[in-house]
């Protein structure tokens, strides 16, 4: 699997540690309900084919990136940094 | 057919010609009581209970594939009762306990063999942890004995003593883990639940869950629509993808775990020996393989294969605790999909849509429950009150917070275990 880092181009799948989907970048605000946080926490879509993910190239430039990938093939679509997408 | 020696000497010398089909091979009905989606080991045990203990007989299970063709055939064996939270501790004391009689049970060699699992330790803490583990086997009735450095060497020799970076200080050994057969396991069930009555339909695939007024009246699958009062999901690695057919999202990530195995060889390895200081666990087949695995690839996969990094980590694992490992050549690896949860504990339960049940989230350690599982999950559906030995297996304790089950002490949360 070779993940394409904004930074650093087509990179081998050793030097990246997944953590999981990427919904986790789009935290609940303070005022959220608990039903909330329990969605976020817990409940995952976990697709079968199309999938957005965390990754962080700790081997590399050490940045975290949203990969697109599928599920079913291993097939990497792309990948973007992480803080284009984060809130503040 | 009753399986005994006069059948097998008969069967034999007549060319083994005339062996009946091991079950029949049914058209869907109109209509059952149950129906079981999935028909993994979990599934097929859970229909099995159903006739066996409820006498329940108008039930199918629905496979989308053949018979054990999924994770209980594609796992590494290994059966065992060595956890310590309550929940899990009681739940996998009454899954070793239903091992040890279902040969006999099933009239069916699942080839269980007790030979012994040693959990190695490497340090002083580990030690501890390793007793204290041990001191909770024994309070939920079951063995374990704490090996010193000593009776480690004397019982599996080839391990590399010698070694400085992670020396062996001892194991702990729980006598009555072992092995068995993996698809003899699905094999024999199927036949028990079949033999009993049970309708065992391959290559129908599941594709809408009926649900009207909260209530759910049955199934769509590629071999049309069937009707049941109840339906029980036991799909494992696919559990989200069947939930989503009723409107549900689970507190399930799906990842591939790998396993491999080596030529056949002479035997070599007597029991199943665990590395505490790598992800890595062998025993020897009664072919001769030795058969390992590792950890998680540790990204979501349906893909039921593996990357070759995660390959390599659990090759220098195995290699730093017995490098007479580097000799044999593998033969196979495999993936299998399993449904993490984020306790890394199972859940067996009920759901917010009535008649709906559900059994998933057997992470990467499925096989040794497929006994107690399907006891339980039988139990569940037929009688609508959770079996004793699962009852803490909720749904709900993710959103509650009460009852986690986190056995390896790490988190309550996806991507820890």
């Amino acid at each position: 699997m070779l993940i394409p880092c904004p930074l650093c181009g087509a990179r081998e799948l050793r030097e990246f540690t997944p953590k999981g989907s990427a919904v986790t970048l789009h935290r609940p605000g303070e005022d959220a309900g608990p039903e909330v946080w329990h969605d976020y926490l817990h409940l995952r879509d976990n697709p079968a084919g199309p999938s957005r993910e965390l990754w962080w190239h700790g081997a590399g430039c050490g940045a975290w990136l949203v990969v697109e990938r599928n599920t079913l093939t291993h097939e990497v679509t792309g990948a973007h940094l992480a803080e284009e997408e984060a809130g503040p | 057919m009753r399986y005994n020696a006069l059948q097998i000497l008969k069967q034999g010398l007549t060319g083994n010609r005339n062996w009946d089909r091991a079950w029949r091979k049914p058209d869907p009905k109109p209509s059952y009581d149950i129906i079981i989606i999935g028909g993994g080991g979990h599934g097929l045990a859970t229909a099995y209970y159903l006739a066996a203990v409820h006498g329940k007989t108008n039930v199918a299970v629905l496979e989308k594939g053949y018979f054990g063709g999924g994770n209980v055939g594609r796992n590494t064996t290994i059966v065992r009762a060595n956890y310590g939270l309550p929940g899990n501790s009681e739940f996998y004391s009454h899954s070793l306990k239903l091992w040890e009689g279902l040969e006999q049970e099933l009239n069916f060699n699942v080839m269980h063999s007790q030979r012994g699992v040693i959990n190695l330790f490497h340090s002083d803490g580990q030690r501890d942890a390793a007793a204290r583990r041990g001191n909770a086997m024994i309070n939920q009735g079951d063995d374990a004995i704490l090996l010193e450095r000593g009776d480690c060497r004397q019982m599996l020799p080839y391990l590399d003593f010698d070694q400085t970076r992670f020396p062996i200080y001892g194991g702990l050994y729980h006598p009555r883990g072992g092995t068995a057969r993996h698809d003899a396991v699905a094999w024999g069930y199927a036949r028990g639940a079949d033999q009993r009555g049970v309708d065992l339909i391959d290559n129908c695939e599941v594709t809408g869950i009926d649900i009207e007024n909260g209530h759910v009246t049955g199934v769509q699958t590629t071999r049309g629509a069937i009707r049941a009062k109840k339906v029980g999901i036991v799909v494992a690695g696919n559990s989200s993808r069947v939930a989503a057919m009723a409107g549900m999202r689970l507190p399930i990530e799906s990842h591939v775990l790998q396993a491999f195995v080596t030529e056949g060889l002479k035997p070599v390895i007597d029991h199943v020996v665990t590395y505490g200081m790598g992800h890595f666990y062998i025993s020897q087949s009664d072919k001769g393989g030795l058969v390992f695995g590792g950890d998680l690839d540790f990204y979501p996969s349906y893909a039921s294969r593996g990357n070759l990094p995660m390959m390599e980590h659990v090759m220098e694992a195995g290699m730093t605790l017995m490098p007479m490992l580097g000799k044999a050549r593998l033969l196979r690896s495999w993936g299998g999909i399993v449904d993490m949860s984020p306790d890394g504990s199972p859940i067996i339960d009920r759901t917010d849509i009535r008649g709906l049940y559900l059994n998933c989230g057997w992470c990467y350690g499925g096989f040794k429950a497929v006994p107690g599982s399907g006891h339980s999950f039988a139990h569940l559906m037929a009688t609508d009150r959770p079996h004793d030995a699962a009852a803490r297996y909720k749904l709900n304790r993710f959103e509650t917070g009460f009852g986690l089950m986190d056995e390896e002490g790490t988190g309550a949360q996806h991507n820890l275990h």
